[in-house]
């Protein structure tokens, strides 16, 4: 008996295209259901309201003298849970499903919050004990990363790292954005292996104190990694980037990103955010420093300034003004 | 540079004076003017640059001739995060509080651009002993450019030294802020190039 497979080959690679596409989706849908995940069965969803109230929203409506009882209700802050927060008032929406809890001390959006109910009671229906914890969406609190590690905690300029090679490469606005562009590349990688390396090798391993050798190497690794993948498959673009792959080693951003995500112990988005934000913040610190020296080039400059001196203190005016993002909170 | 002919004096002072990492060469600038607030700080990163300094040159003027040159920028990397690893831990284990101070500086010696360079230009070509002063000298170089910066930062900002009041009153707050560590770096670089112009205009006159 002679069996025939058919040829699958067609069937696939369009198999594999379809999960592509799919696999993008997948990860965005679960992107967004991490965002807005419900810890319980009765209840919808929670959120700060202002700075001084939570909003509970229900599934279905709730019973108005428990619910209008502030007493029912333990609110704290994830951390300590010794320490509660007194409810003043909690008040319920003409629906019965929307309850929003007034308290006394102002709410820190940077926190967790958790409320610890005994019981829900709805109406001729009593669930057992429910404890909700409330923190800001998750999408939020990713991009909070991504731009706080750009612009509000900037690297070069809130963090003073990687200013060898921000000096040495801001002198034409062609090479700033290749500079800029590189690196991006390269931390994106090299961050994300290092998270990989750190969190199921290291960590598992107790193996912490070695994390400069690992990092370092991984860095030199990715870096050698990259200039060889990128002379076969892409010359060009090589000949345009190659020459600032071997500064990219000499970036104390590129080691100081896995140890922070090692100190901080962030997830793969977040971990993927802080090192995009690092690069991207490095491109743009680049961009405005190489647009500011090219002008300086016709500038009047006392002989003793000329060079390195005067973009120092350009430098210096850059951090001055970034210090007016610090301390500024988004979502 | 092949093998040196200088003397193991000439070696230590070119590094403190003629080729000071900090305002000559221009390298390692990121410690310069982040960790320069106090005098106390800049001691510590300068003590612990110089351990790592030191300790590599050794160790790869010792292992010169056995690595391949192809590997060798790796082989640097790896010898110098090794003493890096050290000197994290002695820090930890013995000065608690300044480590926390310093925070993550200690760790990034091994990105610093001025070990490497060493490394490459002089310890790959030399004997142990060569090697152990020019190390010593550009340690020494770096420590005495962090403590200057961090005297004129703290003197300036907050009126004392090494934490005794010496001045009684803040004549300008501005210094301590972080983004001041450009200005003063800027500053001190400007005053290097003017000093040598005079120099060099007294000696051709």
């Amino acid at each position: 008996m002679v069996i025939t497979i058919p040829d699958q080959r067609p069937a696939f690679k369009s198999f594999c295209f379809a999960g592509r596409s799919r696999l993008a989706t997948c990860l965005i849908m679960l992107l967004l259901a991490l965002g807005c995940k419900s810890e319980h069965p009765n209840v919808q969803h929670t959120a700060f309201k202002d700075n001084h109230a939570i909003t509970i929203i229900f599934v279905n409506p709730v019973e108005q003298a428990w619910a209008e009882n502030p007493a029912s209700f333990r609110v704290y802050e994830k951390q300590s849970p010794d320490i509660l927060i007194p409810v003043h008032a909690a008040v319920l929406s003409p629906n019965r499903k929307m309850l929003t809890l007034q308290l006394a001390d102002p709410i820190n959006r940077e926190n967790q919050y958790t409320i610890a109910m005994k019981e829900i009671r709805l109406e001729g229906k009593v669930d057992g004990a429910v404890s909700l914890t409330v923190r800001k969406s998750y999408a939020g609190y990713l991009l909070q990363i991504l731009i706080g590690a750009m612009i509000i905690q900037n690297f070069v300029f809130s963090k003073y790292l990687g200013l060898c090679v921000f000096f040495g490469t801001s002198r034409k606005k062609s090479t700033a954005v290749g500079m800029g562009v590189t690196f991006t590349m390269v931390i994106v990688f090299a961050s994300l292996m290092s998270w990989v390396l750190y969190q199921f090798v290291l960590k598992p391993f107790h193996l912490n104190y070695l994390q400069i050798v690992v990092f370092i190497g991984l860095v030199s690794l990715t870096v050698q990694g990259v200039d060889t993948v990128l002379r076969k498959i892409n010359p060009r673009l090589f000949k345009a980037f190659g020459v600032y792959l071997v500064l990219v080693i000499a970036n104390c951003i590129v080691i100081a990103v896995p140890l922070l995500l090692a100190n901080n112990e962030y997830n793969l988005w977040e971990s993927l955010m802080l090192a995009l934000g690092a690069g991207l913040g490095f491109l743009v610190a680049l961009f405005l420093m190489s647009s500011v020296r090219e002008r300086l080039e016709f500038a009047d400059i006392p002989e003793s300034f000329r060079g390195l001196p005067i973009a120092f203190i350009v430098a210096g005016l850059f951090a001055l003004s970034f210090m007016g993002f610090s301390g500024m909170s988004i979502f | 540079m092949s093998k040196t002919t200088q003397t193991n004096t000439q070696l230590f002072f070119s590094g403190i004076l003629n080729e000071n990492p900090i305002f000559r060469l221009a390298l390692s600038m990121c410690p310069a003017v982040g960790l320069s607030t106090t005098v106390m700080n800049g001691l510590l990163l300068g003590v612990a640059v110089l351990f790592v300094q030191v300790f590599s040159s050794c160790t790869i003027s010792l292992i010169r001739n056995t690595i391949h040159p192809r590997i060798r920028i790796p082989t640097y990397t790896l010898t110098i995060a090794t003493w890096v690893t050290v000197i994290d831990l002695i820090l930890a284990a013995y000065v608690p509080v300044a480590y926390k101070a310093l925070g993550i500086f200690i760790r990034l010696i091994v990105a610093f651009a001025i070990i490497t360079m060493r490394l490459e230009v002089f310890a790959s070509k030399n004997e142990v002993w060569p090697s152990f002063w020019d190390g010593m000298g550009m340690g020494l170089g770096f420590l005495l450019g962090m403590t200057v910066l961090g005297a004129i930062r703290e003197v300036l900002g907050m009126g004392t030294f090494l934490g005794v009041d010496l001045l009684g009153f803040r004549p300008m707050l501005f210094f301590v802020l972080p983004a001041a560590g450009f200005f003063t770096v800027g500053f001190m670089m400007a005053i290097f190039n003017y000093s040598e112009k005079i120099y060099k205009r007294r000696k051709g006159g």
